[in-house]
């Protein structure tokens, strides 16, 4: 019996160790990917990288300057589809809509989100590609756009629902109007909130290559306006990582360390400052 | 709030006779009307998306129908295609992949749930949540230039010697295989099986806990035969959830799968999965067939995460709502 106990007591001691490892050895691998991306795109990256185009292929040296211009104006492009969409259907669902188209609304954002992004990325053909008979930043930016619409319109919903009704019964009181209750009151009180998810969903979308293989498929220049191709630093380190040449894959670190530490402090940033005290759903 | 009371219009007749026009005079209908144009924009992309892949692949549908998916060939000189070896290479990386990750994220959660202090589990959620937003280029590209020399040089010797007469572990091995690809999509699914198993885990109403440790039982006990079960199913669906992700996941799996369209019962093999020979094949598809069978390739895809997407939601609230009926 006591023998018996020792041995439960062990197994229990034993088995709780090991799910801290693995808590442990799961955390660790953020740190692992840091480290890595510091060490290898901290000795890769240079002021040419950040400011110069591209070299022709064979010769070393250039940047990528043009493929970051063309995530910032592919970033830009995607909120202006997705913020208005996602933000003005989840004040419907929040503030106007009976339960029934509620949940239809609602069903197809769920659906939305889930497509994996290459199949956005097919449709982004279909719709504007094929249309326009050519590759182009709009393309790029429309699928990106896509992506942002769910998490933007299921976080607004959230966050507006979480207002406090005293709130909105004082302003109904005084007299204001169902939208000027809402303008003023109700989504002033909820933006922190709004505001943290866009730009969670903003740094999703930066980091997607797969949607824009087919889109703004890639360019080796500066591209001018939108209905030409475009460079994207996640489709950049998707072609140079994949090549041949040693410089290229020195580059393709540099642009690696550029995209995550965008990402990562976007993410610091919107989780701790911005949303202190808000519980910002997970995408 | 009182930046709206000196703009208010008083002229506005009691809330509850107002006529539609006065509605209408202070921008309620409007506005209704104008979020509701945008809701409905949700719906009908939505419905779009399914349609143009639906119509998009009717020449492959109906030229291969379900042979499709049993056809190993994937010829475009010949025009011949099969999906089989694509959806093999899905299946297995992310089952190797699922292998992986569900253990050590089960554990990871039960740890953060169950042991850790509030302030350690919420830092340590800080961090899963980062690793959740990691771009999967940046897997990618980790995948290429260190996993897949580890692979070559550490793992696959280490089996390949003792094992290699197994089928399973046969064969030379270059570094880009099946193995690799599960790897590289356990890391990648980690972050949303920890975080799911976590929320569901902390639903578990506290006196299931208590009633056992009361009986006698030790912590790992009232753990793992009590609160683990309870939330069995919420954790399925975090599985699920996870399941989805990695089958639709593409450039990391790119990057390190090997992208040769076999099957092979070798795990160091190089493989293809359908995300990857979309991602390789979409621009340079030269015949119209040749690209619809690759939007059908997608249109598999989409089918395949949306149902698993919808099993997961279903067990997630299902468990958390079971929490708290019992706890009322």
């Amino acid at each position: 019996m006591n023998a018996r106990l020792r041995w439960r007591k062990f197994v229990s001691n034993f088995m709780l160790t090991m799910t801290g490892v693995c808590a442990f050895v799961s955390v660790a691998v953020l740190f692992l990917i840091l480290g890595y991306l510091l060490f290898n795109g901290g000795t890769s990256i240079n002021w040419a990288f950040l400011t110069q185009l591209p070299k022709p292929v064979g010769e070393e040296g250039g940047g990528m300057a043009n493929a970051i211009v063309g995530s910032a104006k592919l970033l830009l492009g995607a909120s202006l589809l997705g913020v208005p969409i996602g933000f003005l259907g989840g004040i419907y669902l929040a503030e106007f809509s009976g339960a029934k188209v509620a949940s239809v609304v609602r069903y197809a954002a769920d659906l939305l989100n889930g497509v994996p992004s290459i199949v956005i990325g097919i449709f982004a053909f279909s719709m504007v590609v094929r249309p326009f008979k050519g590759f182009s930043a709009l393309a790029g930016a429309f699928a990106l756009g896509l992506m942002m619409i769910p998490i933007t319109l299921r976080s607004t919903e959230e966050f507006l629902n979480g207002v406090p009704r005293m709130l909105r019964e004082g302003a109904m009181a005084l007299g204001a109007s169902k939208w000027k209750t809402i303008a003023t009151v109700i989504v002033p009180a909820a933006y922190r909130g709004i505001l943290t998810a866009i730009l969670l969903a903003l740094a999703r979308v930066a980091g997607e290559a797969a949607p824009l293989l087919f889109t703004s498929f890639g360019n080796r220049f500066w591209s001018q306006g939108w209905t030409q191709p475009t460079a994207a630093l996640p489709e950049m380190i998707f072609r140079y990582a994949g090549s041949a040449y040693e410089d290229w894959h020195r580059q393709a670190w540099a642009a690696g360390l550029v995209l995550l530490g965008l990402i990562l402090i976007i993410n610091i940033l919107a989780r701790t400052i911005l949303s202190r005290g808000i519980a910002v759903p997970r995408s | 709030m009182a930046t709206a009371t000196p703009t208010l219009p008083s002229a506005g007749p009691v809330a509850g006779s107002r006529s539609f026009l006065s509605k209408l005079r202070e921008g309620d209908e409007i506005a209704r009307l104008i979020t509701f144009l945008f809701a409905a924009t949700v719906v009908l992309i939505t419905v779009l998306l399914v349609y143009e892949l639906w119509i998009d692949s009717t020449l492959a549908r109906h030229k291969f129908g379900w042979h499709f998916f049993v056809t190993q060939t994937w010829d475009p000189v010949m025009d011949e295609y099969g999906a089989l070896p694509f959806i093999y290479g899905t299946l297995v990386s992310s089952t190797l992949a699922l292998l992986i990750a569900v253990p050590l994220g089960i554990g990871a959660s039960i740890f953060l749930a169950e042991l850790a202090p509030a302030r350690i589990s919420d830092t340590l959620q800080f961090f899963i949540d980062l690793l959740a937003a990691v771009p999967s280029v940046i897997y990618g590209l980790l995948g290429i230039f260190i996993v897949v020399p580890i692979m070559r040089e550490w793992i696959y010797p280490a089996i390949n010697k003792p094992l290699g007469f197994l089928p399973l572990f046969k064969g030379p091995s270059y570094g880009p295989c099946f193995l690799t690809a599960g790897m590289v999509l356990a890391i990648m699914v980690i972050p949303y099986i920890i975080s799911v198993s976590r929320e569901v885990l902390l639903s578990v109403p506290r006196d299931q806990r208590e009633a056992a440790l009361a009986l006698g039982s030790t912590r790992w006990e009232s753990t793992w035969k009590v609160v683990v079960p309870f939330a069995k199913t919420g954790i399925m669906g975090s599985v699920f959830l996870a399941l989805a992700r990695a089958l639709g996941e593409t450039m990391a799996v790119t990057m390190v799968i090997g992208n040769t369209p076999k099957i092979a019962a070798s795990l160091f093999a190089p493989g293809y999965s359908i995300a990857a020979v979309i991602a390789n094949e979409f621009t340079e598809a030269t015949g119209e067939l040749y690209t619809q069978a690759l939007i059908g390739l997608g249109l598999v895809l989409f089918l395949l995460t949306f149902i698993l997407n919808g099993l997961a939601r279903l067990l997630i609230i299902v468990t958390t709502q079971k929490g708290s009926k019992v706890s009322a």
